[in-house]
């Protein structure tokens, strides 16, 4: 199975890791497998489609679609101003962009709510309602996104060679069309994967959004917040349900970013 | 005179970049939203925090259920955080040191709670350990509570840090090859020796840049925490759960100045973070995504 | 067309790159700009190109002052050392490239675009890979790839950074040569920069040996060969050789002797001596140059033999044919045909 090699612990490592990994993720998640197999075909598809978990799923992956959007035209112009740009208070900036991976998202749901509140320091000065909308689930989803966009498309924009710019210049494109035809075409890899990621992260994310949400079945309740009450009301069966059906997805979504990876890999010559 | 402005304007602007006036528009359109969505946000934690006053603030942090709340909170993370270190750094070694079948897809699997929902994370707990499980009852019979007691709290806050140590250390190991560890075991040192003297050495800032990720999530887990801790005030309530209390009881300031603790750990993973960065930058796999 | 640079300087923070380099490059000319690295010459290529703009100074595009023009107004084609091919781009999208970013009046219509960029890739020999992306092809053909690129805009002038500098020693040979014929055909005015002599000699119509920021000489292969004009262009084309001598009465001397070369117009005093390692006749009795063998190898048809000369370990070197019975003495005179002194 292995190559031989002078250096000792194989067994011992890899023993650890596949027992510890067993116990920790993949005993938990065939549990769940099974318990979404035990329903059979047709009691699956009648807990799927209850109306209510077709609303909150529908909530959460429209939410986390607008969210994934604006994520990806503001993280790529940050991307690109934290890359090209000099401008004083750069550095803190650009470790700020990493503020939704540090602060717990219970304490992002309630600071958010605070600020987009209708009496809130920004809440107060729209004519309309942010926060206990679904406006506000998009907001929460921007903020638990944005980083994913960010650190997706820095690494690949650092490595857009200056002579490439250079060689679109010297053969007559301005600078806009040297952006949009060369740079940006060049960072669409990088820009879907970033928007599958932030995707992918708006539909699971719980803490950051229940607060900013209003919870209302059928307009700000998303998927995970029903599955917690399904807990909450022991009806395991139809969270299983739902939650078969969200991993389904995050997983198919998972696949589409191998996928643009090799394509881009095999393509381009460089990955993300 | 105009083809003396115009002389001038090309001499400030270079053919591979934009005109100043569209680089401040653009600097400026960031630095909005990110004041707006990242700034502001954790700003008003302290506001709030402070809202009702000092002695407020430090009446809400020694409360009985808060200081409970903060000696779980750390308990978890004392316990969670160096199993998942051990782990790391073992499915690190195998992976980078030696080459075997399924290596790839291990690594897949690794960042696959990545990929799942927190309150997924949790549930997958409470459907093994919960009523009508085999698990639950049978535990229950020797006195064992998982669920809605720390046990369950730890394996969830397990779950969802597992992959922040090794995903961290996979490609710096990679990286770095087995030609060090060659060397040393060439030149007689043991397998223990070798580890602790020359890999150790080589991965330490990357370890402490996991190690300092995977302790800020630990921390501040909500959703997979909230399934399967039962919220049991004073008992099994973490610092995220604490906030969640106090929030719905329409106790704000107590809530923000439970929260402004962990945004300032926020704030010193961030400062850490960006210090290793910038100081060990070399030293560290370029990974920016968690 | 005929590009002449007029008293350019150019500073980067304060750092001087040029220093007042005036140069008039022909119509219709392949100039190579040689110098080791540092010397400003890719400088000068990119001020051509206005890439960068000189702190002082002008470029003139025949008559028309170039300082004003942008790059994108200069029509230039320029050839980036790493390619710098698109690499989201087909290689017939990278061709064309260049005609489609047109503005809609100058642009010709897509069918005249493409006919125009199959043409060019038939000229670099590449039909057939239209199709392919940039990471799909070798770097020789990389190479051609963007010279084609930028041949499709009918540029004025044709730059190009270090071409063959990326490429291995077999592809390169080729290219060069292929690179010739091309200009040849073209005739396009052409500019290279090259750090190596080899390349610079064999290609170029003319040379532009530059150091330090400073144009050293501009002249014929033949001429910068034969007859170059400072010790530093001396050293840096071509083998040589370099003595301390001193001039005395007509003569050349070396620690205390004549060395029977006779210099009538070289002002007396101190002197260095430059001469080709091949350029020297072996002598048995008069005055010469006499060293010790240090050491003796052979490269090629020729037997390089280093000389130590006099006491004080200065060391010069002398070619001898392989066979010749002097490459086994342990002494040897001799007394350059061909030199110089500065």
């Amino acid at each position: 199975m292995k190559q031989p090699s002078v250096i000792p612990g194989f067994g011992l490592t890899l023993g650890f890791t596949l027992a510890y990994f067993s116990l920790i993720v993949f005993i938990p998640m065939i549990a769940l497998g099974i318990r979404s197999a035990g329903l059979g075909f047709d009691g699956f598809w009648k807990a799927a489609t209850d109306p209510r978990v077709l609303g909150a799923l529908r909530v959460s992956f429209v939410t986390a679609l607008i969210a994934a959007g604006v994520n990806v035209i503001f993280g790529t112009l940050i991307a690109w101003v934290l890359v090209r740009y000099r401008f004083p208070g750069r550095r803190i900036f650009d470790a700020v962009v990493d503020l939704p991976f540090a602060l717990p998202t219970a304490v992002a749901g309630i600071a958010l709510t605070a600020i987009y509140a209708p009496n809130g320091i920004v809440g107060q000065w729209f004519p309309f309602r942010i926060a206990y909308t679904p406006i506000g689930i998009v907001i929460a989803m921007i903020f638990i996104g944005l980083p994913f966009v960010v650190r997706t498309i820095q690494p690949i924009l650092e490595e857009v060679s200056r002579e490439v710019e250079e060689a679109s210049a010297t053969l007559g494109a301005s600078r806009f069309q040297t952006i949009t035809r060369v740079i940006l075409p060049s960072l669409t890899p990088a820009i879907l994967t970033g928007f599958a990621l932030a995707f992918a992260r708006g539909v699971g994310e719980y803490g950051s959004v229940i607060f900013i949400a209003g919870n209302i079945p059928f307009v700000s309740e998303i998927a995970p917040l029903l599955i917690y009450i399904r807990l909450q009301e022991f009806n395991y069966v139809g969270a299983t349900v739902i939650a078969a059906v969200m991993l389904i997805i995050s997983f198919a979504m998972l696949f589409f970013i191998n996928l643009i990876q090799a394509w881009s890999r095999k393509r381009f010559g460089y990955g993300n | 005179m105009a083809t003396k402005i115009r002389h001038l304007h090309r001499h400030h602007t270079s053919p591979v970049s934009e005109s100043r006036t569209v680089q401040v528009i653009a600097i400026f359109l960031c630095l909005l939203f990110m004041a707006l969505f990242l700034i502001l946000p954790l700003w008003s934690v302290f506001i709030e925090a402070f809202a009702k006053g000092v002695g407020a603030y430090f009446s809400a942090l020694v409360n009985k259920d808060a200081q409970s709340a903060i000696r779980l909170t750390l308990l978890v993370a004392a316990v969670a955080v160096p199993l998942n270190v051990v782990f790391g750094v073992c499915a690190s070694w195998a992976i980078a040191k030696f080459e075997f079948k399924g290596k790839a897809f291990l690594i897949t699997l690794i960042d696959l709670p990545f990929s799942v929902s927190p309150v997924i994370s949790g549930m997958v707990y409470v459907l093994l350990f919960g009523a009508g499980s085999f698990l639950g009852p049978w535990l229950k019979s020797y006195g064992i509570e998982v669920l809605f007691a720390l046990p369950g709290i730890i394996l969830a806050t397990i779950f969802v840090t597992f992959p922040f140590v090794a995903r961290e250390l996979i490609p710096l190991m990679q990286d770095q090859g087995t030609g060090d560890e060659e060397a040393a075991l060439s030149l007689g040192a043991n397998g223990w020796q070798t580890f602790w003297r020359v890999t150790v050495p080589n991965i330490r800032w990357g370890l402490l840049y996991g190690v300092l990720l995977c302790n800020a999530r630990a921390m501040g887990e909500f959703g997979a925490v909230a399934v399967v801790s039962g919220k049991i005030r004073g008992k099994t309530t973490t610092i995220p759960l604490q906030v969640e209390i106090l929030y719905n009881e329409y106790n704000g300031a107590a809530a923000f100045a439970l929260a402004s603790l962990l945004a300032m750990l926020a704030l010193l993973t961030l400062v850490l973070k960006s210090f290793l960065e910038w100081r060990f930058g070399d030293e560290l796999a370029a990974t920016g995504r968690h | 067309m005929q590009v002449r640079i007029a008293n350019v300087r150019k500073e980067f923070d304060r750092f001087p790159a040029l220093h007042d380099v005036s140069l008039d490059i022909h119509s219709g000319e392949l100039i190579a700009l040689l110098g080791p690295s540092g010397s400003g010459k890719t400088t000068l290529l990119r001020l051509i190109a206005g890439l960068e703009t000189p702190t002082d100074g002008k470029v003139f595009f025949g008559d028309i002052d170039a300082s004003e023009k942008t790059v994108q107004e200069r029509n230039i084609g320029f050839v980036f050392q790493h390619y710098a091919l698109f690499r989201h781009m087909t290689i017939l999208e990278n061709v064309s490239f260049g005609l489609s970013v047109r503005p809609r009046a100058t642009r010709p219509p897509a069918g005249e675009i493409r006919r125009r960029a199959m043409e060019l890739l038939d000229l670099v020999q590449l039909s057939g890979l239209e199709k392919r992306y940039p990471n799909q092809l070798s770097g020789g053909q990389r190479q051609r790839v963007a010279l084609a690129r930028a041949l499709a805009i009918e540029p004025g002038v044709l730059l190009l950074d270090e071409p063959f500098g990326a490429l291995d020693a077999q592809v390169r040979r080729e290219l060069r040569k292929w690179l010739r014929e091309m200009h040849d055909r073209t005739g396009h005015t052409t500019v290279f920069v090259t750090h190596d002599q080899e390349e610079a000699l064999e290609l170029a119509d003319r040379l532009c040996v530059m150091s330090q920021g400073k144009i050293e000489q501009v002249g014929s292969p033949d001429t910068v060969y034969d007859s170059p004009i400072s010790p530093f262009v001396f050293g840096f084309i071509g083998e040589s050789s370099e003595l301390p001598v001193t001039v005395e009465n007509g003569e050349l001397w070396s620690g205390g002797r004549a060395i029977g070369v006779p210099a009538p117009d070289s002002k007396t005093g101190e002197a260095r001596l430059f001469f080709r390692p091949h350029d020297v006749e072996l002598v048995e009795h008069d005055a010469s140059l006499a060293g010790v063998v240090t050491s003796s190898r052979r490269v090629g048809g020729t037997r390089r033999v280093e000389l130590e000369i006099g006491g004080e370990g200065h060391k010069v070197e002398v070619d001898l044919p392989f066979d010749h019975p002097a490459g086994e003495k342990t002494r040897l005179s001799f007394r350059p045909k061909r030199w110089r002194l500065f």
